[in-house]
């Protein structure tokens, strides 16, 4: 009875011992739900892993929970409910929303209030500027970003005579026209195509000869900002594309990557603008084929080219946590932006290092020489300081604006409207849009 | 089906058993809501709550996250039906659905006619037309996709090079309506096709017959002793097709097209989709939610009055 008695004690007392160890040795878990699947899914892994063996007092969790939109839906769902993530992904259109959500913890103030003092002029700034509120702060920590560059068959422009483009500085866009031109007399279907037509053919267009997108310096200066995009430059761009439509030097794919990019590799095009995210998907789809990459194109009248934006997504952090939990966000954060783990992200997934240093590392190191491919986009994006225009586009509403400047350019290449009169729609409609959105936040 | 079932003749039923077996009879009045309680919270919770959720938040203007709202009566509802968009997308559903009511009905009819008459395998025939009822609405999408997609569809290069046919459904609004409506009908005549063999089989023999001897054509048979005898059949499929085709269809649509292009596909369960999923506009996408569940409470109610009536016709 006694042994029996002294057991159970001995029992309650291991047990406790044990327990309480648990609870105080217990590493605070940060939650992060990311949009990252596939071979990026396994760097992100890898770089968390790197982060919970680095320190004992926080584990990372990354969870994958599907593309961008699903991604920033389970974000507001779970903050509805009072269950959010510490770190959220999300992609670059939602910037705004997310920005005025009341619902994060601005990254500059965290890295401030715990005692990290990051000198963000080490970072490539038409990066930072596209997360960056009116007075130059970080609203959100820069993740996953890439630019529009142009792919080109180099064995099509071989047998049509083209010499081949320089990796610096861009063509202008009568060449392409010619270059085009000589593609489809020399047999192939079309001359280009283009993944994302409204990012590159409109925001990266603007961007890149310095016209306003949007007023209100592309709306980071107020939510009363109105859409630009019917003047006449952009006009005339679309008129040329248009143009081009009509006699086969361009050719239509769809509004997304799968399309135009199928076209290119099918050999139906010759010239392909897409995101530098496509340098690895061509790798690994082009066999019969020899390809490069050179800049966006610029028009001829612009002498000094302005960097073109960026498209990706960015990691926020929620608000609404213990204090103690955000020391461990911020010291990810730092985590991320340290060299060796930029370097790993840039050769891993083709996204860009977000630090100077990281870069400057690549290239000392020869990664360029080796991979000129990886260089044209960060040349494109670093070429000059982001102006007022450049830097970035800050509208509400912005997934429905792109959805109508696709729909409205659709209307251009099939007859249905003329340039101007779709471009002067697209406007209209994404005016109301702007409103709708102004009013929640009044 | 409307047949007057085990259930109504209970009374009768208990009269006379009560005399000869023992039965037990529970006089708790509270065990009987105790016992249908897990299928009204499960009502409640899947089905009402997010429904008052959508009512609420369709009179409201709000953000994403709910931190800001406001309430804003009606305006909702009021900025969707002054949309020309909206009501063109009303159209465009309209269009789809009847078409795909039309080629998915009359293909199922025909089908189940045919194979009415084989008398070898027919069960075999059955089985292979109800398979691609089984195939889910984004996976018909994809397999379509692959057939007519203008960059890599197999019957899409086809046509294009030995018909010349200018198809090009990724800018072409008809073509890429045309192709919706396909992947969506095809689906559909599987289904269509074992209500219709079911009615079929349930027509009298001895009526075709005797119209036979009379010297009716085989096309006369159909019209005049087929079809009405069948109406009631006809009346539930078709009733059936147009909800499949308002929302169900939304898989189809979401792999094909995307409501493009140029909106020319943007049915309106897709743009729920669009405005409140991908755009985050959740009082707009409430009121486009709240306007469906007024047109199904509407098209089921019709069907409630009418059909059953019909069914019991028919029986």
């Amino acid at each position: 009875m006694k042994v029996r008695k002294l057991l159970i004690v001995i029992a309650v007392a291991v047990s406790l011992v044990f327990l309480a160890g648990q609870v105080m040795a217990a590493p605070t878990t940060i939650n992060w739900w990311h949009a990252m699947k596939g071979a990026r899914g396994k760097v992100v892994d890898n770089m968390i892993k790197a982060f919970n063996d680095s320190q004992p007092d926080y584990v990372v969790v990354g969870t994958y929970k599907g593309n961008y939109d699903e991604t920033i839906n389970a974000g507001v769902a779970a903050y509805r409910a009072k269950k959010q993530p510490h770190i959220l992904q999300c992609f670059e259109v939602g910037t705004q929303t997310m920005m005025l959500s009341g619902a994060i913890y601005p990254v500059y103030k965290l890295m401030k209030d715990e005692g990290y003092n990051i000198d963000w002029k080490g970072y490539l700034q038409p990066v930072l500027s596209y997360y960056m509120n009116a007075n130059g702060d970080l609203m959100s920590m820069p993740f996953n970003s890439s630019t529009p560059v142009m792919y080109y068959n180099v064995d099509l422009f071989k047998k049509a005579g083209i010499p081949m483009l320089d990796k610096t500085k861009p063509v202008t866009w009568d060449e392409l026209g010619e270059i085009t031109a000589k593609l489809v007399k020399s047999g192939v279907p079309g001359g280009m195509v283009t993944g994302w037509q409204s990012w590159t053919q409109v925001e990266n267009y603007s961007a890149i000869h310095n016209i306003a997108f949007a007023s209100k310096a592309n709306g980071y200066e107020g939510l009363d900002c109105e859409l630009l995009i019917n003047n006449p430059t952009v006009v005339k761009h679309i008129a040329m594309l248009k143009d081009w439509f009509d006699d086969k030097r361009f050719l239509y794919g769809g509004q997304k990557f799968q399309g135009p990019k199928a076209e290119f590799i099918a050999q139906n095009a010759g010239v392909y603008i897409d995101s530098i995210s496509g340098i690895a998907k061509l790798k690994k789809a082009v066999k019969d084929f020899k390809w490069d990459v050179a800049p966006m194109p610029v028009e001829s009248w612009m002498k000094k080219p302005q960097n073109s934006i960026i498209g990706g997504a960015s990691l926020w952090v929620f608000e609404g946590h213990d204090k103690k939990d955000y020391k461990g966000v911020a010291a990810f954060m730092k985590h991320l932006g340290r060299q060796d783990m930029q370097i790993y992200w840039h050769k891993e997934t083709g996204y860009f290092p977000i630090t100077l240093a990281a870069y400057e590392q690549l290239m000392k190191d020869g990664y360029y020489k080796e991979q000129p491919y990886q260089e044209v986009g960060i040349k494109e994006l670093t070429r000059r300081i982001p102006t007022k225009i450049s830097r970035g586009l800050r509208l509400g509403y912005f997934i429905q604006i792109r959805n109508i400047i696709n729909e409205e350019l659709e209307l251009v290449w099939n007859d249905t409207k003329t340039p101007q009169e779709a471009m002067d729609n697209a406007v209209k409609r994404s005016n109301k849009q702007l409103r709708e959105f102004e009013k929640i936040y009044k | 089906m409307g047949n007057a079932s085990p259930v109504y003749g209970g009374k009768r039923c208990f009269a006379n058993s009560e005399t000869m077996i023992k039965r037990s009879v529970f006089s708790s009045r509270t065990l009987p809501y105790l016992l249908i309680l897990p299928q009204i919270v499960v009502t409640l919770t899947f089905f009402y709550w997010p429904a008052v959720q959508g009512l609420i938040q369709s009179v409201m203007r709000s953000d994403p996250f709910g931190q800001h709202s406001t309430f804003i009566w009606f305006s909702n509802f009021v900025t969707l039906f002054t949309d020309p968009l909206y009501l063109k997308s009303i159209g465009i559903t309209l269009f789809f659905s009847m078409s795909v009511a039309t080629v998915s009905i009359s293909t199922g009819l025909f089908i189940a006619t045919m194979a009415n008459r084989a008398l070898k395998a027919k069960a075999v025939v059955r089985t292979l037309l109800i398979w691609p009822y089984a195939v889910a609405p984004a996976i018909s999408g994809i397999l379509w996709l692959f057939l007519l997609h203008p960059s890599y569809g197999v019957v899409a290069l086809a046509i294009k090079r030995w018909f010349g046919v200018d198809w090009n459904p990724v800018l072409r609004g008809s073509d890429a309506m045309f192709m919706i409506i396909m992947a969506s009908a095809w689906k559909q005549i599987s289904y269509n096709f074992v209500f219709f063999i079911a009615g079929l089989q349930a027509i009298p023999k001895s009526l075709i017959e005797a119209a036979a001897i009379d010297g009716a054509s085989p096309f006369r048979r159909f019209w005049t002793i087929t079809v009405p005898l069948l109406s009631p059949t006809l009346f539930f499929v078709t009733v059936m097709n147009i909800i499949y085709s308002f929302f169900e269809t939304f898989g189809v649509v979401h792999m094909m097209t995307q409501g493009g292009p140029g909106g020319a596909t943007n049915i309106l369960v897709y743009k729920v989709y669009q405005d409140g999923f991908i755009g985050l506009n959740m009082g707009g996408s409430a009121a486009q939610s709240i306007v469906l569940m007024t047109l199904i409470i509407g098209v089921t109610l019709f069907q409630f009055k009418y059909v059953e009536k019909k069914v019991q016709y028919a029986g």
